[in-house]
């Protein structure tokens, strides 16, 4: 199955794939990157020390932020979105292992709390 | 009868992983430089979760709109954050200069590839001088690997009622893991600067011309931009969370 949207894909990029990224299109993902980066700012800078926005929410929006500045890195400037979909998913699966360490170690913490008490 | 066959043996032979072309399309040393950078991304994501599960299960840490407060040479207090955005703007500017190279490149546009690979050149040390100043500050605060600020001074990085002791201990943690995690990010973007003014010198030189594709200006600019994710990341868990 997955090769035929490859293939559907190839046929869609195969002559046309350096046309992809435009000057007009790179300098709309460094506004989206530039949007971004100013709402967190403004999150930091403003709503959060004048309470206008629940405390244990704050971080959660950052995170949430951050990983859409990485989709639109990787995605468009490093030009994984135009690349074969077997290639992107070579790379984007292994990143998974990542979650893996992070649950682990959010676990392990949490034993770091209680040797302290 | 046998035309059925013929086709259903053509039809297989067509998909990608069936044999006689690369399935991913992409040349070696490009899809080389995505594994390499894969391992980079394990690398570092080793570092900030450490650095996450170390201040999770910390009973205090200092506050970040506290310790990164001053513009260097300019504001010595109450400008949080405003350095470091400074240094985002820089860095993601200096990303979109070096997409601009890669898209001047598959024109075969060889002097847009060269002023803008110079204007890379010039984000990534104009990011590596902010990081430099950012380290003076630190250090001229006593903030070191192994060291922390006095007494007095380490308070201001804290609410009151917080004890000596734990300001102390969760100082250092902290100082440790920022030298470390923005060293070696501040790493990345050194050898990045230099691998592009090699790059540009190859430019100049008229060898991609030659070989009739600016495919490694697209290489390196694949290092470029994971630098300038990682500093995404770092920027949001040192500097925002």
């Amino acid at each position: 199955m997955s090769s035929e949207i490859t293939d559907a894909h190839a046929e869609g990029s195969e002559h046309g794939e350096h046309e992809t990224m435009t000057k007009k299109r790179i300098w709309k993902v460094f506004f989206i990157l530039l949007g971004i980066t100013c709402v967190e700012f403004f999150i930091a800078l403003y709503l959060a020390p004048h309470h206008l926005i629940a405390a244990n929410i704050v971080n959660p929006i950052y995170i949430i932020l951050t990983l859409f500045k990485a989709f639109y890195i990787v995605g468009y400037f490093m030009h994984l979105k135009f690349e074969k979909m077997d290639m992107a998913l070579a790379i984007i699966i292994p990143i998974l292992f990542i979650i893996g360490l992070i649950l682990v170690l959010t676990n392990e913490s949490h034993y770091w709390i209680d040797l302290r008490l | 009868m046998s035309t059925a066959v013929a086709q259903q043996i053509d039809e297989v032979k067509s998909t990608p992983w069936s044999g006689g072309r690369s399935p991913f399309n992409a040349e070696y040393g490009k899809m080389m430089m995505w594994f390499f950078l894969l391992s980079d991304a394990f690398t570092f994501s080793s570092l900030l979760i450490s650095y996450g599960a170390l201040r999770f299960s910390a009973p205090v840490w200092p506050a970040p709109s506290l310790v990164f407060q001053s513009f260097p040479g300019l504001i010595e207090h109450g400008a949080p954050l405003v350095f470091v955005g400074l240094m985002t703007f820089i860095l993601i500017m200096s990303s979109v200069t070096m997409v601009l190279a890669v898209e001047a490149g598959h024109r075969n546009a060889k002097k847009e590839v060269v002023w803008w690979m110079i204007g890379t050149i010039i984000g990534g040390v104009m990011f590596l001088g902010c990081q430099a100043m950012e380290w003076t500050h630190l250090h001229s605060e006593g903030f070191w690997w192994g060291h922390t600020p006095t007494k007095e001074t380490l308070q201001e990085f804290f609410n009151k009622g917080v004890p000596f002791v734990q300001q102390q201990n969760t100082s250092q943690q902290f100082a440790n893991l920022f030298f470390t995690i923005t060293g070696f990010h501040g790493f990345h973007v050194f050898s990045g600067v230099i691998i592009n003014i090699i790059i540009t010198v190859n430019v100049l030189l008229g060898t991609y011309q030659k070989r009739g594709s600016y495919l490694m200006v697209e290489k390196v600019g694949l290092y470029w931009h994971f630098v300038d994710l990682v500093w995404v990341f770092v920027f949001t868990f040192f500097y925002l969370v």
